[in-house]
């Protein structure tokens, strides 16, 4: 072993590990001192022992889990306080495959309040820090997952994503975030946030531990009838070129409010793509623009439905009152729930409520109709469909906490895959320093692909991860 | 426009307490978010089919026999209040 062993991808630890090359409580241990100098508040519970047993493809591994996912007896809390000391009587089905693919938890890591943010500064524990700078946000909705990894407090992680919570904090702190097609990985045991749209995926150093963790965790669950799985697996990502590849630029591209600097990575990388090889084009996808609102009705709708469970009777906190249960329930809610997810209750109880149905939740349905048909189009003529991960780099703390509009525009790229169901990946394309001056930050790069096409996606990702980094 | 009123109303059917000054910027929020939604009020949409789902969904059915579920007790640990082997919970009565 010529490396440290936190230098070492997951794929290559897991080999040395297989080889016999590196010990694996060793391996542990060392990650589980480097998740104890956590500075970034990127973990809500640490693990004090290895979890991992077997010999499978991650034999060894240690893996931080967004806090969304119950973990049977440890606590789970969806960065809520409605949920604080809630310990889960189940383990989440994509956290039990990568326990039996040999992986061991640990820690559980911090995240926007029921996975709703862009910023993680919704979490009832405090926001995480952006390891590039510590006075900027990670990104959210899984931002302490991001900071783990780019921090070096954990060699991997999974996140969910609803509408880019995977990867806007992916390319805000400069590693690779992919959303897997919906249904690809179960949903089971993930506290749900909006259930038509919530995809569980992995934030990793590189593509192929991406790669690696999607493999893990895929299939078919008896447990989530909506979960189908990859047919034929995910094997490690290749390819030398990009050649014969069709990549689609959205024409609609040219009007949005994106950074200079971020423009600049972006074009950048659409030059690096022709040298590999791969033909560009643009694309219209003219309903693409209305994706942000679709989505803030949609997921908002869901949500004020999913969240009617935490009412103070069978888990979770309950607020003490004099009155009946009507009251009981209502001061439960307020005083367990932050803003951003009253407003986001508020906001999907008015889209479904009477008088209003048709004109918000209806309509939204069908733009949402329209971006999956949009996609369609252009995979009937290119194999991707390629954007900025987000318009802008990381942001300053409290910079946008008090406009949630603003807020909601980060995920202006990434929601319409989210509607469309398809699969995103956002790689580290480089570094540009935001519009108002300032240091040098991680610029993601997004690309899309046709429903459980990931193979394609991830090995056109691969190659280019590979140009960029060279 | 949000007035006050509607976002009191919708704020009951969601079993939410706003204190009052919540209600003043709930609704100043609401509308601003919504008067970017309102775009959507702009598109040619009588002909398309609204999507819920992306998945092409099946009834999945499985056998309906009994099976063991979760200890009643360890259920109730996670539970506010339990007594008696249930949920408590305050009266409705008030209510009626």
């Amino acid at each position: 072993m010529t490396r440290e062993p936190l230098e070492l991808s997951v794929a290559e630890a897991a080999g040395a590990i297989a080889s016999g090359e590196l010990s694996p409580d060793e391996y542990f241990e060392a990650w589980r001192a480097a998740a104890a100098g956590d500075e970034l508040n990127a973990y809500l519970w640490k693990a004090a022992e290895s979890s991992a047993q077997g010999d499978g493809a991650l034999a060894g591994v240690p893996v931080a889990v967004k806090d969304l996912f119950c973990t049977e007896g440890i606590e789970t809390t969806a960065g809520s306080r409605i949920l604080a000391g809630h310990r889960p009587l189940y383990t989440a089905t994509a956290v039990r495959r990568l326990a039996e693919a040999g992986a061991g938890l640990l820690g559980k890591t911090n995240m926007d309040e029921f996975a709703m943010g862009s910023s993680n500064e919704n979490s009832a524990y405090g926001p995480a820090r952006n390891p590039h700078d510590r006075e900027r946000v990670p990104g959210g909705s899984s931002g302490g997952s991001a900071a783990a990894v780019a921090g070096g407090l954990a060699p991997c992680a999974i996140g969910t994503d609803t509408g880019g919570s995977i990867r806007q904090p992916a390319s805000l702190c400069g590693i690779v975030g992919l959303k897997p097609t919906y249904g690809a990985i179960s949903r089971y045991g993930m506290i749900a946030f909006a259930s038509s749209l919530d995809q569980c995926g992995p934030l990793t150093r590189d593509v192929t531990d991406a790669a690696l963790l999607l493999e893990a965790m895929q299939g078919r669950d008896p447990c989530d009838s909506t979960s189908v799985g990859i047919e034929g697996g995910v094997r490690p990502p290749r390819g030398e070129d990009l050649k014969g590849l069709r990549f689609a630029v959205p024409a609609e591209l040219a009007h949005d409010a994106i950074e200079p600097g971020v423009r600049g990575v972006f074009e950048a990388t659409l030059g690096r793509i022709e040298e590999l090889g791969g033909e560009l084009a643009e694309a219209p996808l003219p309903h693409v623009e209305h994706g942000i609102s679709a989505y803030y009705v949609i997921a908002p709708a869901e949500a004020s439905s999913n969240l009617a469970r935490y009412d103070g009777v069978r888990y979770g906190a309950r607020a003490a009152t004099e009155g009946d249960v009507i009251e009981m329930y209502e001061a439960t809610r307020a005083a367990g729930f932050g803003d951003e997810v009253k407003r986001r209750i508020m906001l999907g109880a008015y889209a479904l409520s009477s008088g209003y149905y048709e004109a918000y939740y209806g309509r939204a349905q069908r733009v949402r109709t329209k971006i999956a048909a949009d996609f369609a189009a252009a995979f009937a003529e290119f194999d991707f469909v390629v954007t900025p991960t987000s318009p802008s780099v990381a942001f300053g703390l409290g910079e946008k906490t008090d406009d949630p509009l603003a807020m909601y525009m980060n995920d202006f790229f990434t929601v319409p895959m989210s509607l469309a169901g398809i699969p995103a990946i956002s790689i580290p394309a480089g570094a540009a320093a935001p519009e108002g001056g300032g240091p040098q930050l991680p610029v993601g790069f997004q690309i899309a692909a046709p429903a459980f096409a990931e193979q394609r996606l991830l090995d056109a990702a691969y190659v280019l991860e590979r140009s960029l980094g060279a | 426009m949000i007035e006050r009123e509607q976002v009191l109303h919708v704020a009951r059917l969601a079993r939410l307490r706003l204190s009052d000054a919540e209600v003043e910027k709930m609704a100043g929020e609401l509308s601003g978010i919504l008067a970017h939604v309102d775009r959507i009020g702009e598109l040619e949409l009588d002909d398309v089919a609204p999507t819920s789902h992306v998945v092409e969904l099946e009834n999945v059915l499985r056998p309906d026999e009994p099976r063991p579920s979760w200890p009643r007790d360890a259920v109730l640990e996670q539970a506010p209040d339990p007594a008696n082997g249930a949920f408590r919970v305050p009266s409705p009565q008030a209510e009626a």
